[in-house]
């Protein structure tokens, strides 16, 4: 059994150590919203975040993230409001949307290190990510709007 | 598309227990100590949060299949076209709304699951909201038309003294909702003639069409709420995993050795599928307890194959074969143009130039990799749970592969991690059809990884085209021809769709559409050639924009090689040529104004990007070309700028900006509409400048990230985008982008530095080879 917390709940889950941490996210503890879409770390589509680092959880055996704290895009913010997410619902930035979780996930982790990005720097940051639909000119003024969301508010707390 | 009418007055709660019924399952329960609770379901509604669709409350008035209104004025609008990316059920679902006169806040959508009645399903073509368009502009109006009667009758006054607006109905003096209407009772019937005769809205009465509205696939795509074919969660199902043979076709097993999968925990069996359709010939499957203990087990389980006789096929040897058909002037079909015979206007040419143009194989590599659930239910039916594009072309196979009539299987719906073509061809759910007959009908999830994937897909066919144009004495243009020979989608997997040349040849019309162009140059010779080595050593795949991807690379790279030919600047010599006369005049209701339109388009984009008048650094440079979309039978004018800057000495190709303008009539949807038209040049960028795989050993050889690269965020470039206003017939808009950007791109290297690149993908390398040779 290997112990962690998701989205603020305490979980156990008796599953091989060396499974990919997207499969027993998605297969034993019953959340979908995080996505498989290369197996090999390079899409982005998998990111968690693992002690608040962006993680790509299909690289990620369960065994090192015992006694970790995870959040998936289910637990990002309660009423799915997290200032990424008003971003992106404001533009409108998905259209398949299976990439998106991850998108999200890999934006809120930039944000928290990089308070005010460059494009520059969201674009080396976000380049990570893989869009088949090709929503990149979204995602890039996306984050740059949930940042000036972010910093004002901080500004103004 | 069918146009059934049913109008009646109904009590049951629900308009099909078949598409409603929803499909409640629990989580796997399997070693969790702790779990989510969640109930997934099929026949979607992409807006609520467990994709359960809309109950309906009271009575309910359905006056055609495709919706409902219920007594407290809700309505439904069933959707039979799959969500991949497009919100096809937002803009569907608005145009019906708009004749009805409801409002937005009131109208759900339902992603139908596949039945018989809803006539053909499929989703491609950026056919969905052309085709729905007369369809749901019809059956919204059946609605207003029988709630106005029906208040007219009530209130004794003539109908044509009432107006609809908002869900109500008034004369003036009274008002009544719909919901009040249908819970008083509500029948009434129309003839197809009747329906025919409906009067439809002007565009100036227009509400919600062309209107922005918020999509209603969004907010599940941002709270990871949207439900695709992956997550499909069916109780007691066991995980499979394929292990592919050699070659796509022909392989067979000769032995399966499990013994080092035995003590493993979690594996339970290898099947070796036996499949009457031969889809997936030589194929096994792997099951486990979980995914990865089928995956484990896969990887040390020994198969041996006799491989089929292509083991051996490379893309050059693919490409020899379609030079070879493209030297026999008898193969292929020749197209209806409007005149076809070129042999005067080359014989007698003053000069004739020729090029060839190649484009490689490309992947689709939606970021969901293939996969379905199959089982049988208590009921006796087989459920399909997976996303799909057709599910029309697929049912019938399904049925040859699980034995069992047509009317026993069922399609559930879910959302689609992307389709790009892919998922037109539902091969994929075959081999889990045919696992799950294996065990008796019990649940199976067969999941691709991506190497799996990329290695069965249908992929785009490598191509090759050969370009000709007769010029006489005065540089005039008297004569083109284009032999473009490939790997054949609508051949390999339904021959019955082709049309016939005027040699009687049949062709397939993806595969060549886009040649037979709306510039006026005399003679044209358009010539279709199915490549047969092409199509038996992979299936070729429908893949955004299909033969307009490569054909307009071709025939725009030519444009401007001609007009160069000639000394003409490549604008105006478009622009000379499209003449909209005669066969390139157009004609109603969905190629009104012809040529002229995209000369229009053309002009717009060359005016806002400063084409020829822009001051630009050395090696920088802007190109343009132009294109009709997808099909002469449905032109979206489309027209793009790109402006590169090349580094000499790496080679690098540095895309700055990309300007496009469509006319697509009338925007239905606007800010999907500037989505799909973003997403599909991307589309284009990432084909010309960074997608290819090859063909080796019979195989595509890339199969995953680190040698496929398909465009990131870094290498997007900053995009204007203009629609023409319009009140013409709606049309596509899901792939037209694509087929412009490589051919302005190209035209822009060699305007930047004086190379003509006529191989897709154009790399650093071959930008080095031409500027060294």
């Amino acid at each position: 059994m290997i112990k962690f917390e998701i989205n603020g709940r305490s979980v156990s889950v008796d599953a091989d150590p060396k499974t990919p941490l997207l499969w027993a996210i998605r297969d034993e503890i019953g959340l979908t919203g995080t996505k498989f879409g290369c197996g090999i770390g390079m899409c982005g589509a998998c990111t968690v975040h693992v002690g608040g680092r962006a993680t790509r959880s299909c690289i990620t055996a369960l065994a090192d993230v015992e006694d970790t704290k995870i959040t998936t895009i289910e637990g990002l913010d309660d009423q799915a409001n997290h200032p990424v997410q008003e971003a992106w619902r404001n533009l409108r930035v998905p259209q398949c949307g299976y990439c998106q979780s991850g998108q999200i996930m890999q934006a809120a982790a930039l944000l928290q290190d990089i308070p005010a990005p460059t494009d520059d720097d969201i674009d080396a940051v976000m380049t990570g990510n893989l869009c088949r639909c090709m929503t990149y000119p979204r995602i890039r003024q996306a984050v740059r709007e949930a940042a000036t969301a972010m910093t004002g508010a901080q500004n103004n707390g | 598309m069918g146009n059934k009418l049913l109008s009646r007055m109904t009590n049951s709660a629900k308009p099909s227990d078949m598409t409603r019924r929803g499909f409640l399952v629990s989580m796997t329960a399997t070693g969790v100590a702790f779990g989510f609770p969640r109930a997934s379901s099929a026949a979607m509604d992409p807006a609520a949060p467990d994709g359960i669709p809309v109950e309906s409350v009271g009575d309910t008035f359905e006056p055609t299949l495709w919706y409902w209104i219920d007594s407290e004025g809700q309505v439904n609008v069933n959707i039979i076209r799959a969500e991949m990316g497009q919100h096809v059920g937002t803009a569907i679902a608005r145009i019906l709304a708009d004749e009805l006169e409801v409002a937005w806040e009131d109208v759900n959508i339902t992603h139908v699951d596949s039945a018989e009645k809803w006539g053909t399903m499929v989703t491609g073509g950026s056919w969905s909201v052309w085709q729905s368009w007369p369809v749901y502009r019809q059956a919204g109006a059946a609605g207003r038309t029988a709630l106005i009667e029906a208040a007219a009758t009530m209130w004794g006054v003539d109908p044509a003294d009432c107006t609809a607006r908002d869900g109500a109905v008034s004369d003036g003096t009274n008002t009544i909702t719909y919901a009040e209407l249908v819970s008083a009772g509500l029948s009434r019937s129309f003839t197809e003639e009747e329906m025919k005769a409906l009067p439809l809205k002007p565009h100036s009465e227009l509400r919600l069409v062309g209107k922005d509205v918020t999509a209603l696939d969004i907010e599940n795509k941002i709270n990871g709420k949207a439900i695709y074919g992956l997550d499909a969660k069916v109780e007691g199902m066991v995980y499979g995993v394929p292990m592919l043979p050699p070659t796509r076709l022909g392989s067979s097993v000769t032995s399966v050795d499990d013994s080092a999968a035995k003590g493993m925990k979690g594996y339970l069996q290898t099947l070796t599928l036996d499949d009457p359709s031969g889809t997936v010939p030589g194929w096994v499957v792997v099951l486990g307890e979980t995914l990865m203990a089928a995956k484990w087990a896969s990887q040390v389980i020994k198969v041996e194959w006799a491989a089929g006789e292509i083991a051996g096929v490379s893309e050059a040897e693919i490409n020899d074969r379609s030079r070879a058909l493209i030297a026999d002037q008898t193969s292929g079909a020749i197209l209806a143009t409007e005149t076809p015979d070129t042999t005067d206007a080359f014989s007698s040419a003053a000069n004739v130039i020729e090029a060839e143009y190649t484009t490689q194989t490309v992947l689709h590599f939606q970021l969901e990799p293939v996969n379905a659930t199959v089982f049988q239910n208590e009921d006796g039916i087989w459920e399909i749970h997976t996303g799909n594009q057709w599910q029309s072309l697929i049912v019938p196979t399904l049925s040859t592969a699980l034995d069992v009539p047509a009317d026993r299987i069922v399609m559930r719906t879910y959302m689609l991690g992307g389709g790009f073509g892919r998922r037109l061809n539902g091969d994929y759910a075959v081999p889990a059809a045919l696992a799950s007959k294996a065990l008796g009908g019990k649940p199976v999830k067969l999941v691709f990884f991506r190497e799996d994937d990329a290695q069965f897909d249908s992929p785009r066919s490598p191509s090759v085209q050969k370009l000709r144009m007769a010029f006489d004495t005065d540089n005039a243009v008297v004569g083109m021809e284009h032999h473009a020979a490939a790997g054949w989608p609508t051949g390999v997997v339904v021959p019955s769709f082709m049309p016939k040349g005027v040699n009687g040849e049949p062709y397939d019309p993806f595969a060549i559409d886009g040649a037979d162009h709306w510039y006026s140059v005399g003679a044209h010779k358009v010539r279709a050639i199915s490549n047969d080595l092409a199509n038996k050593t992979f299936r070729p795949g429908w893949l955004r924009s299909v033969g307009p991807g490569w054909t307009n690379f071709a025939v725009e790279s030519f444009m401007d090689e001609a007009a160069h030919q000639v000394d003409a600047d490549p604008l105006e010599f478009r622009l000379r040529h499209l003449k909209a006369e005669g066969y390139n005049a157009g004609s109603a209701p969905n190629a009104v104004g012809g040529a002229a339109r995209q000369a229009a388009v053309l002009q717009k984009v060359a005016d806002m990007s400063g084409y020829g008048s822009a001051d630009l650094p050395a090696d920088t440079a802007i190109g343009i070309a132009s294109t009709f979309g997808q099909a002469r039978s449905m032109p979206t004018w489309t027209a793009s700028a790109v402006q590169v800057h090349i580094d000499r000495q790496t080679g690098e190709i540095d895309v700055q900006k990309m300007w496009l303008a469509f006319d697509c009539g009338t925007v239905v949807d606007p800010d999907s509409a500037l989505a799909q038209c973003e997403g599909a040049a991307l589309w284009g960028l990432s084909m010309a400048l960074y997608e290819g795989t090859k063909i080796e050993n019979g195989n595509v050889a890339d199969r995953n990230l680190g040698s496929y690269t398909p465009l990131r965020m870094i290498d997007t470039p900053e995009m204007e985008i203009a629609f023409v206003e319009s009140t013409e017939v709606p049309v596509g808009l899901g792939e037209p982008g694509t087929t412009v950007i490589a051919p302005a791109i190209a035209n822009a290297i060699y305007n930047a530095i004086g190379a003509r690149m006529r191989s897709l993908p154009i790399r650093p390398d071959d930008i080095l080879a031409a500027l060294n040779a």
